[in-house]
């Protein structure tokens, strides 16, 4: 049973790790403040997995970086690049040796955490299974609910 | 070459480093006139206060033919709100190395991400110190002539103590077996413990000291940091709470070893420093030789085989 009705132009993102949508909102900084419409179906069964997320976002295609940033909360994610209400793109999210940007360091005492340094934020990603990042710099460990609350 | 943690060296390469600087105590002492470094300019970017560890530096380059710059916090440029980078920046202009203490952890691999000239972490915040780290491993082996296989017990304040945090690294890569004694608002970061497990080092935790004194063959003691602690009474509960005195070593090893990176507060009673036991100065002076031997080294200078 679709849910959602299908979207003329703009990105899918299904097979998110159910519950985990709304992360997926935060981590592309879509807040309701846009005017492109979205939809967000949560806890629906799948063939593929028990429960999935999905998440339809008309009007605009997510970059390959973008979709990267949803390798820390949904690296299993298919993601569809839709035209015409036909898929044009299949990309893959992946999660590489380092983010770069994406999140601060949530270490209170690291150098980093001085806004007028103008290096760029990087977080190492030391293994992926179980997830473990430390900030290159002051080494310290983040959670991935830190992470979330840090993006930038 | 930079030197931010331990990990920026091989176990080979830290062991050459530390042959190097054994040729070169004879330098350190004042005894040799060895100018490998003449021409040379070492920054020493103190942004936060350091007597041995600015000092053996500074000696260092000097005993070296090198020329040293001090740079202080105060009445810096870094307190009319300066940026690390900016002040890099400048640096990098200057100095043709530069060893840098920060109160910011993370301070020194930013600043060698910042500019060309290698960095020496020489400490930052509570993360690393991997200059003591080195003069520690020289100490250890001059007692004991190995470092695999020793017990090591790390006292004091494992959670702030820099020193502690490199030297555990180095220690657990070297194959000692450790022995972690802390009060339990001062335990070793996790991150830490979790990485010497998985380098499948032995290491135990623990809050008492004397139970484990007897089968140590190096006691690393370290100062609890006031400065380090967000609470004034939080340091009040563990102040003082490991103490060495000689009545302490009845049943100790002979060649057992007690450490120190100093200041002491009261953590070691002046009694044992009359004692075989004690290294806490042998170990102050060894940073000079190391240090040469690290500043050669990030300098692209080869140390002569023979010195003399």
């Amino acid at each position: 049973m679709r849910r959602v009705s299908a979207i003329c132009n703009g990105t899918v993102i299904d097979h998110i790790p159910a519950g985990n949508a709304l992360q997926v909102l935060r981590m592309l900084h879509i807040d309701g403040s846009q005017s492109n419409p979205i939809s967000l179906v949560m806890n629906v069964p799948s063939s593929k997995v028990v429960r999935k997320d999905v998440l339809k976002i008309e009007d605009r295609e997510l970059s390959q970086e973008e979709l990267d940033r949803l390798a820390l909360v949904a690296s299993s994610a298919s993601i569809a690049i839709i035209r015409n209400y036909g898929v044009a793109e299949k990309r893959q999210i992946e999660l590489g040796e380092e983010l770069v940007d994406i999140a601060k360091c949530s270490f209170f005492n690291c150098i980093t955490q001085n806004s007028s340094e103008p290096l760029p934020h990087r977080l190492k990603v030391l293994s992926t299974d179980p997830i473990e990042i430390r900030c290159a710099y002051c080494t310290r460990s983040q959670s991935l609910a830190q992470i979330i609350d840090s993006l930038i | 070459m930079d030197l931010i943690t331990m990990n920026n060296l091989t176990n080979e390469e830290s062991i050459s480093l530390l042959e190097d600087a054994k040729k070169l105590v004879p330098v350190a002492e004042g005894s040799v006139h060895l100018p490998l470094l003449q021409g040379k300019v070492l920054a020493n970017l103190f942004f936060e206060n350091s007597t041995r560890t600015r000092l053996s530096f500074e000696t260092a380059m000097k005993r070296l033919g090198g020329e040293v710059l001090n740079l202080s916090e105060v009445g810096s440029s870094v307190k009319k709100g300066e940026t690390l980078y900016d002040t890099m920046q400048m640096i990098d202009g200057y100095a043709d190395v530069a060893a840098i203490r920060h109160p910011k952890q993370g301070a020194a691999q930013y600043a060698a991400d910042a500019v060309n000239i290698p960095i020496l972490n020489a400490g930052d915040g509570a993360g690393n110190h991997p200059t003591q780290t080195l003069l520690d491993l020289f100490t250890i082996r001059q007692g004991q002539g190995k470092i695999e296989g020793l017990n090591v017990l790390l006292v004091g304040d494992l959670r702030y103590g820099r020193t502690v945090h490199s030297l555990s690294h180095a220690l657990g890569r070297f194959g000692a077996s450790l022995t972690l004694v802390s009060p339990n608002s001062l335990k070793m970061p996790e991150e830490i413990v979790s990485d010497l497990k998985s380098m499948g080092c032995d290491v135990q935790e623990s809050d008492n000291l004397s139970s484990s004194l007897e089968s140590s063959d190096v006691v690393y003691m370290t100062r609890i940091q006031r400065e380090r602690f967000p609470d004034e009474a939080e340091y009040e509960k563990v102040a003082g709470i490991y103490k060495l005195s000689k009545e302490n070593l009845s049943s100790v090893r002979s060649g057992m070893m007690i450490m120190h990176p100093l200041p002491r507060v009261n953590e070691i009673h002046s009694s044992i420093d009359s004692t075989q036991y004690a290294w806490y100065f042998k170990q102050a002076f060894n940073g000079v030789p190391t240090r040469m031997a690290l500043l050669c080294r990030s300098l692209g200078v080869d140390v002569p085989e023979v010195i003399g």
